[in-house]
């Protein structure tokens, strides 16, 4: 459809920054017919649908292997069927509505969260094209020339299944979750969409199955690597996992956003949490980690056999469920972060660092392509032009002498805060305090005598 | 008669009426909502005459972030729920405002409609062409917008941080 067309606009069009690609959709969807798509949709759902209730036991058991627990393991064979069973006892409880509640807006909250999860996956790619029914097709439903963008709209219209379950619960905590969490996703937004855009960079496209084919020698993950790292810290944040689960703290706010659902509409919540966490695993994998092609050494098998029909989903499920083991990993490990923490984190190194490694990469990029001078070292085969080594050492001096300096602070900072009194009056601040290692409290006659307590008691005399 | 003239028609006519619902609902909420309505309609406007880019970004940046933030402000100050009657106008205020609206639409129609010739090809841009375009021809007006949002938000922080001379509140100290 849109590959066509945008394949006769080819000749007028010269490729961006010397990508490898054109910047349009490599796959090609010419051979799909209306139905095919249909088909496609449900077998994308029903993969979602499955992977939810697989990863909710998974989730379980290895927590509770990690906390040294067996894990539910009654229902089934290995308990694989506890999360059908906890969905048919949600099914089953009582719909409560609160009466203060703006009633459509609360019943359309949940939808949008639930729906608003499973858009995104239409645009991944799950394998290379296959034949399904006589017609020889790609397994992704649709792809764009800004395919990836499209994952980052929708996730911004999932937002506003978390504000409106908030604001429309007509209640306390609910309304205090759906701000925190709105805040936190348009934050971790921008830090996400940044990271994305050294990726773009790399594989000169927008379109997912672009993206993959640009990752056919080198998965991206290699040179945009700090642009991984702080993806996978952000969609950690956007799919609102521990440890940046605040917008439903359960010690401060009961249960955040969704305090006041029950029933098939918390439901809806939690099943929107588990494929949006898929979802961003899925794009992690497209745009870093070569998407349903074969690991490097595999790939090389019997020329490339393994990276050829159905086998991609195999590829893509493997890279997928890593993601979700990180994020089991996280929830097991980490407590949760405090919220102005969390922001500082978000808005004064992210959003800073990913701007300056995407000016970084542009540099790269246009050394690379020549634009900084011509002469080329020609090592091993290939042929690498001095300005893009000479713009990594620059690099590499900076990254020293910056971590040089900071460890140098952190030293500075740690022998001033390693002098500590040896005897400490556990009162002095206004509330008890309980000593460090190595300390003394003073005893309560002479803390009677120090100017803090008088003062206190005068105030209180 | 084509789908994609059926399909324009339909989300012209859906983001119309989500906009006068936006400016005539007594739910402050529900006007914020509207609002998003309305934006995601004209998106779609775009998506049927072939810019996806536009489209998404105006998804991405007007759904995504502007009307999240109205809604944000939104709720930290009241999040009424139900109707509000106290920013509720006069019956002459509203007239008039209704005058001015349909005024500035007329104008806006007789400019507009005569240069609305023949069919509009529908033609799908490459993301290169776009980014040519964007930062070759249009470069200036889009440095020079971006200076504009910078100075706004530099002038946020001033406004917001500025010594008010006594007004007894707490909250003007920096």
């Amino acid at each position: 459809m849109s590959a066509l067309h945008a394949l006769a606009a080819l000749p007028a069009y010269v490729p961006m920054i010397g990508g490898s690609g054109t910047g349009n959709p490599t796959a090609d969807f010419s051979d799909t017919p209306w139905w095919l798509s249909l088909a496609k949709a449900l077998l994308i759902f029903v993969y979602l649908l499955v992977s939810t209730l697989l990863v909710i036991w998974f989730e379980r058991r290895v927590i509770g292997r990690m906390q040294q627990r067996p894990g539910p393991n009654r229902t089934g064979p290995f308990g694989l069927l506890q999360t059908l069973a906890d969905g048919v006892k949600l099914a089953l409880k009582e719909d409560l509505t609160p009466k203060n509640a703006d009633k459509i807006v609360f019943m359309a909250a949940p939808a949008i969260a639930g729906a608003a999860a499973f858009v995104s996956f239409a645009i991944m790619p799950l394998g290379p094209s296959v034949w399904m029914f006589g017609h020889l097709t790609p397994l992704q439903l649709t792809d764009l020339p800004v395919a990836v963008l499209l994952v980052l709209a929708v996730a911004g219209v999932g937002v506003y299944g978390i504000v409106l379950a908030g604001w429309s619960s007509g209640s306390t905590y609910p309304l205090l979750g759906g701000l925190r969490s709105t805040a936190q996703v348009i934050s971790y937004e921008i830090a996400m969409g940044l990271s994305l855009v050294a990726v773009f960079l790399y594989s000169g496209s927008m379109s997912t199955s672009g993206i993959v084919a640009a990752q056919k020698s080198l998965w991206h993950i290699v040179p945009a690597f700090l642009s991984f790292f702080i993806y996978v810290i952000t969609m950690v944040g956007e799919t609102n996992r521990l440890p940046f689960d605040l917008a439903e703290g359960e010690g401060e706010l009961t249960g955040g956003f969704h305090t006041e659902y029950s029933s098939l509409k918390f439901a809806m919540f939690f099943l929107g949490e588990y494929v949006n966490m898929f979802t961003v695993a899925a794009l992690a994998t497209t745009m870093f980690l070569g998407g349903w092609q074969a690991p490097p050494g595999i790939s090389a098998i019997n020329d490339g056999m393994f990276n050829h029909g159905w086998w991609g989903i195999l590829w893509f499920t493997i890279k997928l469920w890593i993601f979700m083991f990180f994020f089991v990993w996280l929830r097991g490990s980490l407590p949760r972060t405090r919220y102005d923490q969390f922001m500082r984190f978000g808005w004064k190194f992210l959003i800073p660092v990913t701007l300056g490694w995407v000016v970084l990469v542009a540099f790269i990029r246009g050394a690379n392509n020549g634009w900084l001078g011509d002469a080329k070292l020609h090592i091993l085969g290939r042929e690498i032009p001095y300005s893009t080594l000479a713009l990594i050492v620059v690099v590499a001096a900076t990254a020293l002498l910056a971590t040089w300096i900071w460890e140098g602070k952190q030293e500075a900072k740690a022998a001033e805060s390693g002098i500590r009194p040896d005897e400490v009056d556990p009162y002095a601040g206004g509330f008890p305090v309980p000593p460090l290692p190595g300390q003394r409290l003073r005893e309560p006659a002479a803390t009677a005598a120090t100017p803090t307590l008088t003062s206190k008691e005068d105030q209180h005399g | 008669m084509t789908a994609y003239d059926i399909a324009f028609a339909a989300l012209g006519v859906v983001a119309t009426g989500a906009a006068l619902l936006a400016v005539t609902t007594r739910h402050l909420v529900h006007s914020a909502l509207w609002l998003v309505v309305t934006l995601g309609a004209v998106a779609g406007c775009f998506l049927v005459l072939g810019a996806e880019f536009v489209a998404l970004v105006q998804l991405l940046v007007y759904v995504g972030a502007i009307v999240v933030l109205v809604l944000f402000a939104l709720m930290l100050t009241r999040a009424p729920i139900g109707p509000s009657s106290e920013h509720t106008t006069s019956l002459a205020h509203r007239g008039l405002a209704a005058l001015v609206g349909a005024g500035t639409a007329t104008l806006l129609l007789a400019v507009l409609l005569p240069l609305a010739g023949g069919p509009v090809d529908r033609r799908e841009v490459a993301s290169g062409q776009l980014a040519r375009d964007l930062f070759g021809t249009w470069v200036w007006p889009f440095e020079l917008l971006s200076v504009l949002l910078l100075g706004a938000l530099v002038a946020a922080f001033a406004v917001s941080r500025a010594v008010r001379p006594d007004t007894g509140s707490a909250g003007g100290t920096p």
